[in-house]
């Protein structure tokens, strides 16, 4: 499009520092002994080593999946540390006192509050820095609701039977190739258990960091809202600016009991390469929840980074009155890949779902929205909507659509809806002469196409989100 | 720099592509002034008022014009509006999802920054916007919706009004602002802009129809034909015009 539009889709990625740490990074490669060094240096209980080799070998046997809608070359899994933790935390998670300054430093310039007393009060962060997880704070208030919030690797012995009860009950590790890898090499992440009835108190949320070069992430995320219960779970994820391309595989397992109500949010920034599509992120990532009877899980995503994302974030309705809710902006600039989208698999009665998908893209990028909706024989009343918007920023960007329907219950209303539009150089005109500079006006034209899904956002996310798309998509107008 | 003219154009030559619409305009407004352009379909109005505000895709292929003592030909597309001039659309276009408030807002926001002045506070630019569309009779709720998403199309003419008022500008250009609306709506329009007429304020009307010089009396008419200003006169040449067709301006120049 025109000239504005292209200057405007460059800007520099802000997370891209590194910091400066000893770390403990295990050498690069994958084996059977890889994968016993990582749990043994989680002090794992044999039964998780066991479910660790049984992935592993079902791994080994699998194919990378080919069918989505992105190139690259493939992925050395040889070439990647499979294990990186900062040293200053080798002997187990302490207090936020111990906490080496220059990690905490690392979070105060994302932005990230960790000391419990931050602006941003009501909300709870674990905070993953590279394979562990640094500190959790809002620990002692979560507590005293009986809301369990911590890292994986903690709750493995404090909470065994939660976790080996639900752990790969939503994605099986054989689930995909990358669900599989992350079953059997996965280091850290957040546990969330709400017991019955009870209401978070606080907004739960973690952030993954990415730091050490050569190194994969692997978190695994379970959250298990008991009956009756709710919880609200924000996720935001950077790395520094490196020239190789960096591997995150990471698996979401939610279950939402009978009644229970989950919202689980993402701003997803890492590092997506730099305009030439050299290094950026690998995000293969398997998000999935399951509801029970009158259950309600809402998954709301912002993704503006990585070189090539890789996600379907999506909804198994096996309780009767389930509900299901998908609301993603995926933006894609210079040579991101996307394929992105959901699957809501419908099984109960009566059981609803919704989907609002919002992708931009700019520059050379490529953003794909792939959703399956599957109203099974047993689904009586099922309804499904789907809304998808693609919005093209310039003219050498691709949006793609990839939406399969299948339907094997007649009382099932399933509906979609596609639209493509251009940022055109009428609104753009309309704007510059109203006044506003070319790169304000393309920000403020993608924020309105969001808007529908930034309204699901917690607040303070909204207007971060609004702020990255902002940033994401300088250098696309030109 | 003549400080005494709103806006001095001297032999304005510009073209789309290949194709030359304007061949040697000459024009001169003095503040308070208000003028209107008429002419036939194709004969450049509406590429005019683009060419001012620099509408990429129109390109200038000579001449100079002068904006309150500034070359506006330098100038970006923003910085003009900026510094005063206003544009209301023919076909105002629609922004989904981008309220009307935050597009006033950022609008009037951007100006008052150009003149060093601070942005208005959230409360008091509410009060203002809304006394604005009582003005141009809107409803206030108007000020939720997306940008003219979904409006009607007197709707929107007004709304381009509305934004005109906020912006205060000292030249407005309104392209053919009266077509497409019935005579409540035209009222209203005009009302809006006889509102707006001062000293220190000029108006440039391009219009098709002498029907919105009854409503907003010009100073000076003239008649655009082939890329060029044919010619000039008061109020008297709209009467001519409306009565006589274009086709003989068309036939005289030739």
């Amino acid at each position: 499009m025109s000239e504005q539009i292209h200057e405007l889709i460059r800007k520099d990625y802000e997370a891209g520092f590194v910091t400066a740490i000893e770390s403990e990074t295990i050498p690069p490669g994958l084996s059977e002994d890889v994968v016993r060094v990582i749990s043994s240096k989680k002090g794992e209980p044999e039964w998780l080593l066991d479910w660790r080799l049984k992935a592993f070998r079902a791994w080994r046997g699998m194919p990378e999946p080919g069918w989505a809608h992105v190139n690259f070359p493939p992925v050395d899994f040889e070439a990647v540390s499979y294990y990186s933790a900062p040293k200053s935390l080798q002997d187990g998670p302490k207090s936020l006192e111990d906490v080496d300054p220059e990690l905490l430093k690392t979070y105060e310039k994302l932005g990230i509050p960790l000391h419990e007393r931050a602006r941003l009060a009501g909300v709870a962060v674990d905070a993953v820095f590279d394979s562990v997880s640094v500190v959790t704070t809002f620990k002692g208030k979560l507590a005293e609701a009986g809301v369990v919030f911590c890292p994986i690797s903690e709750a493995v012995h404090t909470h065994p039977e939660l976790v080996r009860k639900y752990l790969g009950s939503v994605v099986p590790q054989r689930d995909n190739f990358y669900a599989a890898l992350n079953s059997a090499v996965f280091s850290d992440g957040s546990f969330v258990y709400i017991p019955k009835g009870v209401r978070c108190p606080m907004e739960l949320s973690t952030y993954f960091r990415i730091n050490e070069a050569k190194t994969g992430q692997f978190e695994r995320t379970l959250i298990i809202a008991d009956e009756g219960s709710h919880v609200s779970y924000l996720e935001g994820c950077t790395a520094p600016m490196r020239d190789e391309n960096q591997l995150h595989a990471a698996v979401v397992e939610l279950v939402a009991l009978k009644g229970a109500r989950i919202k689980y949010s993402t701003v997803q920034n890492w590092y997506p390469g730099d305009k030439d599509g050299k290094g950026g992120i690998y995000n293969f990532v398997t998000k999935r929840g399951v509801c029970h009877d009158d259950a309600h899980i809402s998954w709301t995503q912002v993704e503006t980074g990585s070189a090539i994302t890789w996600k379907y974030p999506s909804v198994v309705l096996r309780g009767d009155n389930s509900v299901g809710e998908f609301y993603s902006v995926a933006l894609t600039n210079n040579c991101q890949q996307a394929d992105t989208g959901t699957k809501m698999i419908h099984l109960g009665r009566n059981t609803r779902s919704t989907i609002v998908s919002k992708g931009i893209s700019a520059g050379r990028s490529s953003n794909a929205y792939r959703g399956l909706v599957r109203i099974n024989p047993g689904a009586e009343g099922a309804r499904n909507h789907t809304q998808c918007d693609s919005l093209l920023i310039g003219d050498a960007s691709a949006a793609h659509t990839f939406p399969y329907i299948e339907c094997r219950n007649s009382s099932a209303v399933v509906e979609h809806e596609a639209t493509t539009s251009k940022v055109s150089e009428d609104q753009l005109f309309l704007c510059r002469q109203r006044g506003l500079d070319a790169e304000k006006a393309v920000s403020m034209i993608v924020n309105g196409f969001c808007r529908e899904v930034f309204k699901e956002l917690p607040m303070e996310f909204a207007v971060e989100a609004g702020k990255l798309l902002e940033v994401s998509l300088e250098g696309s107008v030109g | 720099m003549d400080h005494g003219h709103m806006l001095s154009i001297r032999n304005l030559g510009a073209r789309i592509g290949e194709k030359q619409i304007l061949k040697g305009i000459d024009l001169e407004i003095k503040p308070g002034e208000v003028h209107a352009i008429m002419g036939p379909n194709g004969s450049g109005k509406s590429t005019l008022g683009y060419v001012l505000s620099g509408r990429e895709g129109y390109e200038v292929t000579g001449g100079e014009v002068s904006f309150r003592g500034k070359d506006l030909l330098a100038m970006q597309t923003e910085e003009r509006a900026r510094e005063g001039l206003f544009l209301a659309f023919q076909y105002p276009v629609e922004i989904p999802g981008v309220s009307n408030m935050e597009f006033l807002k950022a609008a009037v926001d951007a100006s008052r920054a150009h003149r060093g002045l601070e942005a208005f506070d959230a409360v008091r630019f509410m009060k203002l916007a809304r006394e604005t569309c009582t003005r141009v009779n809107l409803a206030q709720d108007f000020l939720k919706r997306g940008v003219n998403e979904g409006f009607s199309g007197g709707e929107k003419k007004r709304n381009e009004i509305l934004q005109m008022m906020l912006l205060e500008p000292s030249l407005a250009v309104l392209d053919e602002t009266d077509s497409g609306l019935d005579i409540d709506a035209l009222q209203v329009v005009a009302a809006g802009v006889n509102s707006m007429r001062s000293p220190d304020r000029s108006f440039i009307v391009v219009t098709h129809y002498q029907r919105l010089l009854d409503f907003i009396v010009p100073d000076v008419v003239h008649v655009l034909a082939g890329g060029r200003i044919v010619r000039s006169g008061g109020r008297e040449l709209a009467l001519e015009l409306e009565e006589k067709g274009y086709a003989w301006i068309e036939r005289e120049v030739v």
